[in-house]
């Protein structure tokens, strides 16, 4: 569906204002209802019992005393859930090990009993033998001919002969030619860089309520970013029919990727089925850290030509990402966007997704792209300086436009790198003076967006309200964003029109909330869904004017005669209509199911000021602010929340998170206390510019704009750091000891 | 016939070639198509890919039209968090 009108901009109501969060008093009184608040009579209480080694072959488990204790109403390994599709065979093995424990802290039991208390003894009880195996955690190392073989036989067609069976699969991208482009530069910068594993951090664990009747039929409640995924998912895992098990989706205390696959559901639905009984999980904060997906770390090379009036002539990347103990790093993401912000005759990246004995890695926020444009940016940054040259400048001679080529294939329509380019070198924030130790950093970022399988109904009700029924989990005030655009397409208040988010029996198949599509994919079937209604309603009012219905429109909430052969008749207000519904021919709806293609790209610029602790190392962010193109910002203070969330968890990875593995290959830092996420008191307000230049994909422009603002702030923040510390970084997290060995090591060189 | 551009990786799989050209209108008969004339590519588009029709990004959409003037170009499968 494309841009409602492309010659002149649209005249919005409701769109771009500033209304409550419908969800807001919920949330801070407590009346929201996340995963652990489900309740259900006679529920148990699921445990799991974990592996304390990196790598073991599991030879013998046995359950016979748990089963036998008083309390315990089902156990469950591996062996129970029989085959699987191949489909979800790696999910499976991630949920319940089987052969093999692949990572400390990989699943390989589970009991469901009368307290936690008796839960507890019982995984106490349960025997496992071990044969522990050698491990590998890092991504070069699990490269090397003589690594730890995680899998045996399941390397891509794309790997070539020679590579550890680690080696899951190798991707390129490019075009040109990188040897002639850097024999034109006058100097090729050429590093490596690496970023530590770091998780999405959500506050909110994962947790679940199963149950499943002795007819077969199930009802799942659980915190997650797709409901209908985790329905196919576990219908697939159990043997079940789609249809036979129902799931609805608690309030989401963050997910950020990391809830876009199952952990606990599958092996809740099976206890509860052998029990007979509800069976309630909830994860501790250890086993979030231990068990479910950090992103991927890395390792990247990367060489890029300048010339000494700031022309990129060749840019080359070689990227190694571990995904965790099972295929599907973002690899291929990160390949595909590492250049994507510039403008190249000659670019070329390559990509190895490598499996290692970690938890399997999950979706993070625009996955794989933060780490690439990292170390592209950073390379940037120091060829740019090096040259003398403004860094800003530089970016916005090399910038990809409309017309550009991208680095990963397609030519780009209209993009809005240029304009968040030319917004922070217009900003005040760019000349701001700076202090001693202090230095300023600048990175660009690219996130591609997409829409998929969306479904909505709108219910106008008979006092003139209107329901909005999505299939997505309300993550990033999607249903403001709904309820906006429901309002301003029917001509009512805000206050007039509720959203909620409808269980799997209630709508048909809806993508996960991911890919930064909800307020594109979901507001654009909104936005359908609402003129469908309209149309039905300008129906109902041509019947009671007897008239034609194309004789008449729907104009400010109300259907009003048009046309000359009209008539004069007095414009009938929705409420109007809706009270008079069963007289005209029964209930009014608005549906509109879509598989939304067309999803526009998204460009960042962030700017930020660091001091660096010259005694300690300790950096502090002082200053930052992003610029973004939002396409339509339907609700900016949302938009400027996602800019504001984006930046902080950039921030995190930046300088402090990482995952420690010790010698044996167990997680050391499985708590907030040692895993050390950005908290209000390091933080500056960050500052956010919102540029709109319109998707036209979308009927109201909208572009997605969650992921983007984590792409640049790693490599902004680097540049900072290194300009402050006087010395280039290129590991990251630069934790205070990390950044004072550099400056040490600068000294001593 | 339609130009198609494939990622590096997958040349292997196209005698060496990054743009090969295939009879299509639709995007399945361009995945039939690519199938169908490169055997080596099946294994890639049975685990999914994205492909872009004149910079927009379509996933499964069959029946979307492409015309022989249409920039084509094969992507990984798109992910997102």
């Amino acid at each position: 569906m494309a841009l409602d009108s492309s010659d002149k901009p649209r005249t919005f109501k409701v769109v771009g204002t500033r209304p409550l969060r419908p969800d807001g008093i919920d949330k801070v009184t407590g009346r929201a209802r996340f995963g652990a608040d489900i309740v259900a009579p006679g529920m148990l209480v699921g445990r799991v019992l974990r592996s304390p080694h990196a790598h073991a072959r599991i030879v013998k488990i046995d359950t016979s005393k748990a089963r036998a204790l008083s309390g315990v109403k089902a156990v469950v390994t591996r062996a129970d859930f029989g085959a699987v599709p191949d489909s979800v065979a790696d999910v499976i093995d991630n949920c319940m090990a089987g052969d093999k424990a692949l990572y400390d802290g990989h699943a390989v039991a589970a009991v469901a009993a009368s307290s936690a208390a008796v839960a507890r003894k019982a995984l106490r009880l349960i025997e496992v033998e071990y044969e522990v195996l050698a491990h590998v955690s890092d991504v070069d190392a699990a490269m090397k001919p003589d690594a730890p073989v995680l899998h045996r036989g399941r390397q891509e067609e794309s790997v070539p002969e020679g590579y550890s069976q680690n080696v899951m699969s190798r991707v390129e991208f490019g075009h040109g030619d990188i040897d002639k482009g850097l024999a034109e530069a006058d100097r090729v910068v050429e590093r490596t860089y690496r970023t530590g594993a770091t998780h999405q951090g959500y506050i909110e664990p994962h947790a679940c309520l199963a149950t499943m009747g002795p007819d077969g039929q199930a009802d799942l409640w659980c915190c997650t970013q797709g409901h209908y995924m985790v329905r196919n998912t576990c219908a697939a895992i159990l043997g079940m029919e789609q249809g036979q098990l129902r799931v609805t989706a608690s309030e989401i205390g963050g997910g950020f990727g990391g809830k876009t696959t199952v952990f606990l559901e599958p092996v809740a639905l099976l206890l509860s089925k052998l029990s007979g009984r509800p069976v309630k999980m909830v994860m501790s904060r250890s086993e979030v850290l231990r068990a479910t997906g950090p992103t991927s770390s890395s390792s990247i090379d990367v060489k890029i030509g300048m010339t000494k009036d700031g022309r990129i002539t060749a840019g080359f990347a070689q990227l190694r990402y571990q995904g965790g103990a099972y295929p599907g790093s973002p690899v291929d993401m990160g390949s595909m966007s590492a250049f994507a912000p510039y403008d190249l005759e000659n670019v070329k990246t390559v990509g190895f997704d490598v499996v290692t004995n970690r938890p399997k890695a999950a979706a993070y926020r625009a996955p794989g792209a933060p780490m690439a444009a990292f170390a592209v940016e950073s390379a940037v940054d120091e060829l740019a300086k090096g040259f003398g040259l403004d860094p800003l400048e530089v970016r916005l001679k090399n910038a990809a436009r409309e017309g550009t080529v991208a680095s990963y294939g397609p030519t780009f329509p209209a993009i809005g790198l240029e304009a968040t380019l030319e917004a922070a070198r217009a900003h005040p924030h760019w000349t701001a003076p700076l202090g001693e130790n202090q230095g300023r950093g600048v990175a660009c970022g690219f996130w591609f967006n997409f829409g998929g399988d969306t479904c909505v109904t709108l219910n106008v009700t008979p006092d003139g309200t209107v329901t909005v029924s999505e299939g997505n989990p309300d993550i990033g005030g999607s249903r403001a964003s709904m309820t906006m655009m429901a309002a301003e397409e029917l001509g009512i208040p805000y206050t007039q029109v509720r959203t909620i988010i409808a269980d799997t029996g209630s709508l048909g198949q809806n993508e996960v909330t991911d890919g930064s599509r909800v307020t594109f994919a979901v507001g654009l079937a909104t936005i359908e869904a609402a003129r469908n209604a309209k149309r039905e309603m300008c129906k109902r009012a041509a019947m009671v004017w007897g008239i034609d219905e194309e004789a008449v429109e729907w104009v400010d909430g109300a259907a009003r005669p048009a046309g000359p052969n009209a008539g004069k008749h007095d414009p009938m207000t929705l409420k109007e209509i809706a009270a008079i519904a069963s007289n005209t021919g029964g209930p009014i709806a608005g549906h509109y199911e879509v598989n939304a293609e067309g999803a526009g790209v998204s460009f960042g610029t962030h700017m930020v000021d660091v001091e660096v602790d010259p005694d300690t190392g300790a950096p502090k962010i002082l200053r930052y602010t992003v610029f973004q193109d939002a396409g339509k910002a339907v609700h900016p203070a949302y938009v400027e929340g996602q800019f504001q969330g984006g930046a902080v968890q950039g921030i995190g990875w930046a300088l402090n998170e990482e995952y420690i593995y010790g010698e044996d290959g167990v997680l050391q830092n499985a708590g907030f206390l040692d895993y050390r996420i950005p908290v209000a008191s390091d933080l500056p307000m960050i500052d956010t510019v919102i540029l709109e230049i319109a998707n036209p994909g979308h009927p109201y422009g909208v572009r997605g704009v969650g992921e983007t603002p984590i792409v640049p702030p790693l490599a902004a923040i680097a540049n900072a750091v290194s300009a402050a510390a006087g010395v280039r970084m290129t590991d990251l997290p630069m934790s205070p000891p990390r950044i004072l060995a550099a400056i040490q090591g600068q000294k001593g060189g | 016939m339609v130009k198609v551009r494939v990622w590096g990786s997958l040349a292997e799989f196209t005698e060496g070639q990054t743009e090969v050209e295939i009879k299509a209108d639709t995007l399945r008969e361009l995945l039939d198509g690519l199938a169908g004339e490169y055997p080596g590519l099946r294994p890639q588009l049975e685990r999914g890919i994205s492909v872009a029709i004149d910079g927009r990004v379509y996933n499964d959409s069959w029946f979307t039209p492409i015309s022989e003037e249409s920039e084509v170009v094969l992507l990984r499968r798109l992910k997102g968090g």
